[in-house]
């Protein structure tokens, strides 16, 4: 055992980056159900982004100009999604689960001509001084620029869905559809835009695995990276900061768990690579049970139908 | 202005002509990207939707082929569209149907090598009761804390893979294969072995469970007093509180039917078609169950129809890339399409287009 | 003269069923995607390479992403039952299916890569001495290494993972007494976000070269990025860590896979139970990258003729297990019964071994 091998700061880093594309498309997905919408199609999204992202940054040589085109594809598909569940009135399950069917097929055709081709490198960002200072630097000061803007992101969702007027009425869609309707809200139009904004957070965070995480394109290459951020939004209860901290979590016990073997010591791998899940339908559990209740904030209409009548 | 208004009553005609409507949409759009593939855009969908029932090469051996593709997908879909039409979420078949199949092989391990009729029966037991625990787990949250059951049964799917992966490589390892992961092969233990009950029928236990269920649901749902509580409690919730029916036995009734056929489900495949219990053995059944039972519409016939499409889709799919050389995500893309156009086109049951002039509130 | 050549191909045919003037036909299975930079790539450059060595006189078609058990026993009776004369199975899982297809359809030949059970005389058995190729790379790493510590990202704990990371670490600690080895599993082939945190994670703790037994490119592109070195796995990688990636073992079933078809054609295919490896060219390293020494290409280059010509073999006793037991004693050369069934480690590797 060499446990001494292991470097709490380099740990940090290295968790922070293993949670950004999740927290991307778990952000994302947090506000489509905050609007009473479940979109079970992330992992789709997601590998639209990344597929899509990694073409048109090799083509462009832009690596920024990649990361735009994952968000609109992953706008794309989340139109589609849009466009049966809240025009069409199909069942979200099923809808979101032939997304993500489709999402995989497409993405494999389309990047057939990209594998094994290297994307052009995303510069890392400088940050001068501050990544000198002794552990904080090595910790949160080495990243490159998505780490930072995924953070911020967090925040202005966070910031939109407590404080902004748009946000609070995003929030009474998914509370209460009818109500929202009779007060005169349109809450399909804010369902489409809180599908869409979705789709794009998804797209981005296909993208960074394409582009910096991995830096390479392969058929399904997000393998399962959707599902988890799904069961993040769950964990986190629907709330931005709480999210971040479920990815950070589960970034940490993954890199942990790596860092373990690293250092020699036997672990049951199998078995405490269900301990996210399990974490998560605790928290679930605690949130909802009792008086807690209020506290649960699981939005009230989610999963279920709007039809506007008369 | 283009308006959606409600129908009062469903729509008969388009409820029938919808399927054959999507069916044709997608051999257009199917056609046109097989097309831009370089491919025979006509012979990709007679291999897909014609040669599995009708090619002389291929239908004796495809046609009993689509029953042990599609009664699995049967036997979970019936049992979640129960709980889907009172409005109770099971999105974790796949995790119900992995654990049905760990318990029913199981037993079988624990039994082998000795040969007895009891074991199979038994076998089917665990399997239903695998299903059913596993279900319980988001059953009884539901009941108890009020947890959003989605959220916990898809939770479990993910814990109920990293089981059987665990299995695979340990408790349920083949110890006559030192090195090697998955367990021993079921078909060749006579007693566990789901084999077919006629040969070259691919008619097994599984299907004739599936067929059981299909019938026992469509009585359920149309004659029994549980069937129409299912209902009512969709519908209307509040009346169905009002007439007597308790939500909690409701969630616990749903959920646990639904978990026993999953785990049904696993049992058959992995005693029969699937053979052992290996890390890949989950393929994604219980998830593609859900689209069959949103497809036929939440009923019991209506699954039947809605399962043998998709069978087809899986079978005629190979058979294309096997004759044309289509890559396999482009049938992926193809089954995306026909479920979009499926679900898209079913609007037209319950609503009708009105056109209508101005804006009105 | 050419009619005398034609007469004669016809009394052969005369003699062998199978053969006739259509072209034969291959079937392949392939459990993940031709496009996947990794174990199915590899055949599928096979494929390619068979295919255009026959040219008409084969016809090829493949069926990806087929799943282990009903799925793939129905394809390969599909491709049976549409005149395929010889199907690859190329992946472990598919044992069972192939041997229950071969059952029913006596005349086709099943190739079935790094399988087990042989039930059947239409079953071939083939599969590649990946640990010949770890040897070697452990002979490189052991000696390029600074930080006399080798990171290792393997997949699952199985024999033929198990007995490269043994090779790879005999053939370090020949060269390189300090040298310590850190072992990831991920329990997948594939997930590439997972490799690169592996692979990170293994630098982090003091590795300076990253060797790989799972398919993706990230270790290499991460190796690249920190300044470290790295082999590929399966594809040669260099694209993805130009400095970084010091070569690979690349997969190359072509021979083979030409010879078995060959045989075939001439009526002479048979079951076996094949086990190749650098001699057979089944097996191949990248070219060296450039920052290797002149006299470590050399020895290398001398390793691969020594393996390749039976002369020497990478597990040569005396050779202890993990627990310091005796598994070979001095000059004692391990069986391929033992190799194909490896499940310990051998004495020096830290790590405990995963059960």
């Amino acid at each position: 055992m060499i446990l001494g091998s292991i470097n709490p700061a380099v740990l940090l880093a290295a968790l922070m980056v293993a949670a950004t594309p999740i927290l991307l498309a778990a952000i994302g997905e947090l506000v489509v159900e905050k609007s009473g919408v479940l979109n079970l199609g992330v992992e789709g999204m997601m590998i639209m982004g990344a597929c899509l992202g990694f073409i048109i940054a090799v083509n462009s040589g832009s690596p920024f100009l990649g990361f735009v085109g994952a968000a609109l594809a992953g706008m794309v598909l989340a139109a589609l999604f849009a466009l049966l569940t809240q025009v069409l009135m199909t069942n979200h399950v099923a809808t979101g689960l032939a997304l993500t069917l489709f999402g995989l097929g497409l993405t494999a055709l389309l990047g057939q001509q990209y594998v094994g081709i290297t994307p052009p490198r995303t510069p890392r960002l400088d940050l001068g001084p501050l990544s000198q200072i002794p552990f904080f630097g090595r910790a949160f000061f080495r990243h490159d620029i998505v780490v930072y803007l995924t953070i911020a992101l967090v925040g202005a969702v966070w910031w939109f869905l407590k404080y902004s007027r748009a946000g609070m009425i995003l929030r009474a869609v998914g509370e209460n559809h009818d109500a929202a309707h009779a007060l005169g809200y349109h809450v399909k139009r804010v369902r489409l835009m809180a599908i869409l904004f979705g789709g794009a957070c998804a797209g981005l965070g296909g993208a960074y695995l394409s582009l910096i995480r991995v830096a390479g394109w392969t058929e399904g290459m997000t393998v399962g990276a959707g599902w988890i951020a799904l069961a993040l939004v769950v964990f986190a209860s629907w709330r931005p900061w709480r999210a971040m901290a479920g990815a950070y979590l589960f970034g940490g016990v993954v890199v942990l768990q790596l860092n373990l073997q690293a250092a020699g010591v036997r672990i049951p791998v199998e078995y405490l690579s269900m301990s996210p899940y399990l974490i998560t339908i605790l928290v679930l559990v605690l949130m909802s049970s009792g008086k807690a209740r209020a506290s649960l904030n699981a939005p009230g209409s989610l999963n279920k139908q709007f039809h506007a009548s008369g | 202005m283009i308006r959606l208004e409600k129908r009062k009553e469903p729509s008969q005609i388009w409820r029938i002509a919808n399927p054959f409507l999507a069916v044709v949409l997608t051999m257009i759009a199917g056609g046109m990207m097989f097309a831009a593939l370089g491919k025979d855009p006509v012979a990709a969908i007679r291999l897909i939707f014609f040669d599995p029932l009708f090619s002389e090469q291929f239908g004796s051996y495809s046609r009993p082929q689509l029953l042990i593709k599609t009664a699995p997908l049967i036997l979970i879909a019936v049992g979640l569209a129960i709980g889907f039409k009172a409005n109770i979420w099971n999105i974790g078949a796949e995790g119900q149907y992995i654990m049905g199949a760990l318990f029913g092989a199981g037993v079988a391990l624990a039994f082998y090598p000795i040969e007895g009729w009891y074991i199979f029966p038994l076998m089917i037991l665990a399997g239903a009761l695998g299903g059913f625990l596993w279900a319980m787990i988001p059953a009884i949250l539901k009941t108890r804390f009020n947890t959003n059951e989605i959220l916990v049964s898809l939770l479990l799917v993910y814990v109920a893979e990293r089981i059987l992966a665990a299995m695979a490589l340990g408790l349920m390892r083949n110890p006559d294969q030192p090195g090697f992961p998955g367990s021993r092969d079921l078909r060749r233990y006579e007693s566990a072995h789901n084999a077919e009950l006629i040969a070259n029928t691919g008619l097994h236990w599984g299907v004739v469970a599936a067929l059981i269920a299909v019938i026992f649901a469509y009585i359920m749902m149309t004659r029994h007093m549980l069937g129409f509580h299912v209902q009512l409690a969709g519908q209307a919730p509040r009346a169905a509180r009002f007439g007597g029916v308790s939500p909690a036995r409701l969630v616990i009734i749903c959920l646990g039917l639904a978990g026993a056929l999953a785990g049904l489900a696993g049992m058959f495949e992995v005693s029969g078609p699937g053979g052992q219990v290996r890390i890949e053995f989950a393929t994604g059944y219980g998830f593609t169950a859900i689209i069959v039972a949103f497809l036929g519409r939440l009923n019991p016939i209506g699954i039947v129809l809605a399962g043998f499409l998709l069978g087809l889709t899986y079978i005629g799919g190979e058979l294309s890339q096997m004759m044309l050389q289509l890559p396999s995500a482009s049938i992926q893309v193809f089954q995306g399409m026909l479920l979009f156009f499926l679900l898209a086109l079913d609007f037209q049951t319950n609503y009708r287009i009105r056109l209508t002039q101005g804006a009105r509130a | 003269m050419k009619k005398l050549l034609t007469a004669a191909v016809a009394s052969v045919a005369l003699a062998t069923p199978a053969l006739a003037d259509d072209p034969t036909k291959i079937g392949f299975i392939y459990i993940g995607p031709v496009g996947d930079f990794g174990w199915t790539a590899g055949h599928d450059r096979a494929r390619q390479e068979l295919q255009d060595h026959f040219g008409d006189a084969v016809e090829t078609s493949i069926v990806e992403n087929v799943d282990y058990g009903a799925d793939a026993e129905r394809v390969m009776t599909q491709m049976a039952l549409s005149g395929t004369d010889m199907i690859f199975a190329a992946s472990f899982g598919y044992g069972p299916d192939v041997n229950s297809v071969a059952g029913r359809f006596p005349d086709v030949a099943f190739q079935h890569a790094t399988g087990y059970i042989q039930e059947h005389p239409n079953v071939s058995l083939y599969d590649a001495r990946f640990y010949e190729g770890r040897a070697v790379l452990g002979h490189i790493g052991g000696k390029m290494t600074e930080t006399n510590t080798i990171g290792y990202i393997a997949s699952f704990p199985i024999p033929a993972v198990v007995s490269g990371i043994n090779s790879a670490y005999l053939h370090a600690k020949a060269v390189n007494p300090d040298v310590e080895f850190r072992i990831i599993w991920t329990y997948s082939w594939f997930d590439p976000s997972l490799e690169a945190d592996a692979a990170e994670t293994l630098i982090e703790q003091g590795a300076d070269v990253i060797m790989q037994h799972t398919d993706s490119t990230a270790a290499v592109r991460v190796a690249e990025d920190a300044g470290v070195m790295a082999f590929g796995q399966a594809s040669d990688m260099v694209d993805f860590g130009p400095t970084a990636h010091l070569s690979a073992i690349v997969d190359r079933w072509a021979p083979y896979y030409i010879s078995r078809v060959e045989a075939f054609k001439e009526g002479e295919w048979e079951a076996q139970n094949s086990w190749l490896g650098l001699g057979d060219g089944i097996i191949e390293m990248a070219p060296w990258n450039d920052r290797i020494p002149a006299e470590l290409q050399e020895e290398a280059d001398e390793l691969i003729a020594a393996i390749s010509s039976g002369e020497y073999h990478p597990f040569t006793g005396p050779i202890n297990r993990q627990d310091g037991t005796p598994w070979l004693a001095d000059g004692e050369v391990a069986e391929d019964g033992a190799l194909a069934t490896m499940d310990f480690y051998v004495e020096g590797i830290t790590a405990e071994f995963p059960n």
